[in-house]
């Protein structure tokens, strides 16, 4: 039986234009819309197959603003049985005060008699990119931490991950609890039921303040790069254009 | 004093590696002239360590032996954090690699120290402020490290890799770092190249034809997959062929994927969103085949030919019989 907290973060959805507050100090979501990313969709998936095939529980976590809850309720359309709101401008919360926040519900949860084997997290959020909520947290936590996997499977007291890194098809197998860090690749993240989608609403989600205010960030502003000067030479349309595509790829070498 | 954390590859330095060194040596030019050192963890051959004096090294530290030859973050952080104390250093840095990223994850949090993952420059010493990919390079961000050592990373490409100036010879200094037993659980148990064999040639390929949501389905590949072997080539996907189940993910070119810098990369029915282009922005030269001539993808690439990837594609083929 593992008990798993997954941990995501509401981030903008970054596949359109990118624009950015007035104060440029976080990209504007009001525009692009809101997603979870990639990795932790990935990390929600393998926290659900955990919980079933040990016949534990599931339960995700976020740091965020009010509306963040939508980023909760799909994870729990899902699968996931449980969810905690740390409800905060995530903005202002760099990666040390988002761990010290998750250890915090660790900790007050262990009080109460719920203890978390597998604190699962995205090896780094799709915004800021910061690749160290999940190592802060196992400090934080005391727990051994392995990150860059993509395959995490529980076996008795034991987490075994893999993931693809410098020396190949890489395995870990560290004892329980642990914290692992997931990246996109090993999993096919579900799709919600209609039924998931049912019982999310009626789940119970439990909301908290932070314990402390945020550090303060080390960031200064964020600036869009100029685009690049286009140079493209369009050798013509459809086919029309191979003997000049043929000659292009002769020239660069690659074709005799 | 600047410590550099080193990856190898097959004996050799890894070229993100070389590429820190150069950025951290242009730092200390900066700043008149900190030296620079280097931290090995697992083998280190004779070829890496002259390797390194090229690149302005003077001091190697070495962790080896059994507890540093599998990789594991916080046992090399223990070496990282030796080589600062010994070295005296006030920066502390590492290729922007999931290692390289990990390994100075534990060494901010023991520090209680901010990181900057994935710079791209730097703006100067007092304050030191640098600039640092973010959204997949959508957006930069600028930071100011002002808490002792400076943590950062450096992005994949921000600069050329260049041997320094003035040689001279590097010592090798041998750690012998103290480890919890939570480092030493945290470590490759085993490691396997069966499957990344594909991965690892995409990375490193010449040329890459990458196929986007334009091939249609899992079957609209095969053009695809004999252009790659008619240009001595690899395949190259974008997410959504990924995410669709069309191709596995080790085909996946992105900022969730592999970043490669092949001489060309052929992309065909690909928008170019910047998640890709995260990916491929390092190819020297980049063909787009687009049915949208306002695709991204075309207005960055270097060649476009406008059209239907399943017509160009068999046209071409022909063409080079
Ligand atoms: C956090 C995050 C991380 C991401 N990471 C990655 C990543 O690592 N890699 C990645 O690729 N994406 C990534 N994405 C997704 C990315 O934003 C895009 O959605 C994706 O790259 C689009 O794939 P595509 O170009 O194949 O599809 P589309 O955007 O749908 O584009 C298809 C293109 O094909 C053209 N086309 C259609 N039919 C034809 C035809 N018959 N012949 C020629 N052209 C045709 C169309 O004009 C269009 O330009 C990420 C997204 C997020 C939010």
């Amino acid at each position: 039986m593992t008990d798993v907290l997954v941990c995501l973060k509401r981030v903008p959805d970054s596949s359109s234009e990118v624009v950015l507050t007035p104060d440029a100090q976080a990209v504007d979501g009001r525009f692009s819309g809101w997603t979870v990313s990639p990795h932790e969709n990935c990390a929600v998936e393998l926290a659900i197959r955990i919980a079933q095939d040990t016949g534990g529980s599931a339960t995700v976590l976020t740091l965020g603003p009010e509306d963040a809850v939508d980023q909760l309720r799909g994870a729990l359309a899902l699968g996931c049985t449980g969810a905690v709101h740390i409800v905060a401008e995530s903005a202002a919360y760099g990666p040390a005060d988002v761990a010290r926040e998750i250890a915090a519900v660790v900790a007050s949860h262990e009080d109460e008699g719920r203890s978390y084997d597998l604190v699962l997290l995205g090896n780094d959020a799709s915004d800021s990119g910061d690749f160290q909520v999940g190592v802060r947290l196992s400090y934080l936590l005391e727990r051994p931490v392995v990150g860059g996997v993509n395959l995490v499977t529980v076996e008795g007291s034991e987490v075994t991950a893999v993931g693809e890194g410098a020396d190949g098809r890489e395995t870990y197998q560290v004892p329980l609890p642990a914290v692992v860090a997931v990246m996109e690749g090993g999993v096919d993240p579900r799709y919600p039921t209609v039924s998931g989608r049912m019982k999310a609403k009626k789940i119970e989600i439990e909301t908290r303040s932070p314990v402390a205010e945020p550090s303060g960030a080390v960031r200064q502003r964020l600036t869009l790069p100029p685009p690049a000067p286009s140079s493209v030479q369009v050798l013509g349309e459809g086919v029309e254009a191979v003997p000049a595509l043929r000659e292009v790829l002769v020239n660069l070498g690659v074709v005799k | 004093m600047i410590v550099v954390l080193v990856e190898t590859e097959n004996d050799s330095v890894a070229e993100v590696s070389l590429e820190t060194l150069t950025f951290a040596r242009g730092l200390g030019d900066a700043g008149g002239g900190i030296p620079v050192d280097a931290v090995v963890c697992g083998a280190l051959p004779d070829s890496v360590v002259s390797e390194l004096a090229s690149a302005g090294v003077r001091t190697v530290y070495h962790a080896g032996g059994p507890d540093f030859e599998a990789y594991g973050g916080g046992a090399w952080a223990s070496a990282v954090q030796d080589a600062r104390e010994q070295a005296g250093a006030v920066v502390v840095t590492a290729a922007g690699t999931n290692r390289g990223n990990e390994v100075l994850a534990h060494l901010a949090a023991r520090w209680d120290v901010p990181m900057a993952a994935n710079v791209l420059s730097f703006a100067g010493l007092s304050p030191f402020t640098v600039t640092r990919q973010v959204m997949g390079g959508a957006a930069l961000e600028e930071m100011t490290l002002s808490k002792r050592p400076a943590v950062f990373s450096v992005a994949g490409h921000a600069v050329q890799a260049s041997p320094a100036g003035a040689q001279g010879d590097a010592s090798v200094v041998e750690l012998s770092p103290s480890l919890s037993e939570r480092d030493r659980v945290a470590r490759v148990a085993s490691a396997s190249g069966a499957d990344t064999g594909d991965a690892d040639g995409l990375k490193d390929a010449k040329v890459v034809v990458g196929a986007g949501r334009g091939a249609g389905g899992p079957g609209g590949f095969s053009g695809v997959d004999d252009l790659a072997s008619a240009l001595g080539g690899k395949v190259g996907v974008s997410r959504v062929v990924t995410s669709l189940g069309w191709r596995p993910h080790h085909e996946q070119v992105g900022q969730t994927g592999t970043r490669i810098s092949p001489d060309v990369y052929v992309a065909c029915g690909i928008s170019g969103a910047i998640q890709h282009w995260a990916g491929c922005a390092s190819s020297k030269v980049i063909i787009a085949v687009n049915t949208d001539p306002e695709a991204p993808m075309v207005t960055k690439a270097d060649y476009a030919v406008i059209g239907d990837m399943h017509e160009v594609i068999p046209a071409l083929m022909e063409s080079l019989r």
